[in-house]
């Protein structure tokens, strides 16, 4: 039942058929989000799929925005208990939301904030058994976050992800970002979100409708998957346990 | 707040042990959160109970009118009347001449004179939204006056607080005009608030309540990034702790990017508005213009915890301060501004009134 209604999410992101390797390996996903509509959901889903018990998927929840308990309560409602996970070694979070890189610093000398945390992710994928090494998503919850740590200095944050792609394609590690799209105004030129977008491999846009918020509509998805060259847009309802996609007009059953 | 706690498998024993009672001013809330009220308790109602602990309160004031400081004084007096540690910054030279305007919890009345309220009250508000405001609320209502000091109290904006509630409890209280970088704000008086609050023997929740943040007086205020990475640190501070922060800021002075930013920061986003004098067409279509003293809106309501975002039926809610005369009270009594007379008490509270959209 649950699986049948996420489906045109998971159908979008090549989740819907459990095959190996995971059809997100080695690729880059970004989330933009907005005030009105948080995608966070997005995250909480695709944290499940990854930690899903048919697969040896590890997961690594870097986490500028909320604390452990926050994750822990809503994907338990989901299904997913990550504490035993973490237990398992399956799952790592990497609370940050006191990181604050020292004033003065270049970003990525030696020490830094961003470098650090860079290094310990390494080194936590590195240490694992080769079999789980396999199937890695670093999740990053979020970017305009990661941005304040480093003192606002978006580059930081880009240098960060670049690093970040090396592991992708060392490790085929799977990159998760959040981010939100109305903080960048045109008169900067949105340089950060289009050099975002120029790297990720699947764009999932999460929208309020036009005509506003509704209790039985929440927004829609738009989820654009360069991979598979394909483009699906459709509506959703964030419930507790589930988010249910539906098209526009169309029943849920 | 709470640890996550050992567990090897997904399922718990449930066992039945009663929750652990929590400070005064404190109620569970859904999702393993904790409220404690904003102070005016329309506007708890219609947030699902309050302000979540561990949560950051941003509130967008309006240039044309001080609605954003009812706000806070409600805030800060609920803290005070409950004995909550309370940290109060502002850009004025004197924040601490700002708590003697603090209101004081309206004398409690008897349940006859309680009575013909809802019907007053269902006269001032829409009908259909009777239910929503007495339906299941109505038991949570009743509950409340067993005796036991309740946790929402409603304010008598005429009666200034009680000395010894100032005097007895812990204020902090800081002028942000002078600082050069936020971050001093946040090295010195804000880490031994919170120092203070963590302390083991403390077992109630804190306030911190900053007017104006990005207010022209501050020397600080074209620093954006500063500015965001003091929010970001307070509430990460917040949220490891067991207190609530609210932060007023007027919009208008900050680019639309970074106030943007700021409203994803946000835990809950409200905005005051004021009421335009003598709009005509407002007063057609609004029951009850006349006592109308400004407008409220609640953008996003905090969701901790939880997925699932909060959609209100109303965002939008008119502000009206109630004249409430006990009985015996002369009729005429309403019109004139208020001199206690032996046989009369007026009071003036704070309600909330959905509007609908």
């Amino acid at each position: 039942m649950n699986q049948r209604s996420s489906n045109l999410l998971d159908e979008a992101l090549g989740l819907d058929q459990a095959i190996e390797p995971w059809p997100l390996r080695g690729r880059v996903v970004a989330i933009e989000d907005r005030v009105e509509t948080s995608g966070s959901f997005v995250l909480h889903h695709l944290l499940k799929r990854s930690l899903s018990p048919n697969s040896s998927n590890v997961s690594v929840l870097i986490a500028f925005s909320q604390p452990f308990s926050h994750y822990d309560r809503i994907l338990r409602k989901l299904g997913c208990n990550l504490v035993s996970q973490r237990d398992n070694g399956r799952f790592f979070f990497f609370d940050m939301l006191k990181l604050q890189c020292t004033v003065g610093d270049e970003g990525m000398t030696p020490g830094g904030g961003l470098i650090a945390l860079y290094g310990k992710t390494h080194k936590t994928i590195s240490a694992l058994p080769e079999i789980r090494r396999k199937n890695v998503s670093i999740i990053i919850d979020d970017l305009s976050l990661m941005e304040v740590a480093a003192k606002g200095s978006s580059d930081y944050v880009l240098d960060f992800l670049h690093y970040c792609r090396t592991l992708t394609s060392e490790f085929n590690c799977s990159l998760i970002t959040l981010n939100h799209e109305d903080i960048y105004s045109i008169e900067d030129g949105c340089t950060f979100l289009l050099q975002m977008e120029y790297h990720t491999d699947i764009l999932i846009k999460v929208e309020p409708l036009a005509t506003g918020l509704a209790a039985d509509v929440h927004g829609q998805l738009t989820v654009s998957n360069k991979g598979r060259n394909k483009a699906s847009n459709f509506h959703f309802k964030v419930k507790e346990n589930v988010v249910e996609c539906f098209y526009p007009g169309r029943n849920r059953d | 707040m709470a640890a996550a706690k050992i567990r090897t498998s997904g399922f718990s024993r449930n066992i039945s042990t009663a929750s652990p009672s929590l400070g005064p001013g404190l109620k569970y809330g859904p999702n393993g959160t904790v409220f404690l009220s904003s102070g005016i308790p329309d506007l708890d109602k219609v947030l699902g109970g309050g302000f979540p602990l561990g949560s950051l309160v941003m509130v967008m004031e309006d240039a044309e009118a001080p609605h954003h400081v009812l706000l806070l004084r409600n805030f800060m007096a609920q803290g005070l009347v409950h004995g909550q540690p309370l940290l109060y910054a502002s850009p004025s030279r004197d924040p601490r001449g700002f708590l003697g305007t603090l209101p004081s919890p309206a004398a409690s009345k008897d349940d006859k004179s309680r009575e013909p309220d809802p019907n007053q009250e269902k006269g001032l508000r829409i009908a259909w939204q009777y239910k929503k405001y007495f339906g299941e609320n109505q038991l949570n209502f009743d509950g409340q006056r067993d005796g036991k000091r309740e946790y929402s109290n409603e304010f008598d904006l005429r009666k200034p607080l009680e000395r010894h509630l100032i005097n007895v409890h812990r204020i902090d209280c800081v002028s942000i005009q002078d600082f050069s970088d936020p971050s001093i704000f946040i090295s010195v008086p804000t880490v031994s608030f919170f120092a203070f609050l963590n302390d083991g023997s403390i077992s109630c929740a804190g306030r911190i309540a900053i007017q104006s943040f990005c207010a022209l007086q501050c020397a600080y205020s074209n620093m954006e990034r500063e500015m965001l990475s003091f929010i970001r640190s307070l509430k990460s501070m917040v949220q490891s702790s067991n207190s609530v922060a609210i932060i007023t800021f007027p919009p208008s002075l900050l680019s639309s990017s970074l106030g943007k930013r700021w409203q994803h920061i946000a835990d809950t986003l409200l905005s005051v508005k004021a009421i335009q004098d003598e709009d005509k067409e407002l007063a057609q279509l609004l029951t009850g213009y006349q006592d109308m003293v400004g407008f409220l809106n609640v953008h996003k309501v905090s969701h901790i915890n939880a997925q699932v975002p909060v959609i209100l039926e109303a965002t939008t809610f008119s502000i009206k301060c109630r004249r409430v005369a006990s009985p015996g009270a002369v009729e005429n009594q309403v019109n004139q501004p208020a001199m206690p007379t032996q046989n009369t008490t007026e009071y003036c509270l704070a309600e909330l009134a959905g509007i609908v959209d």
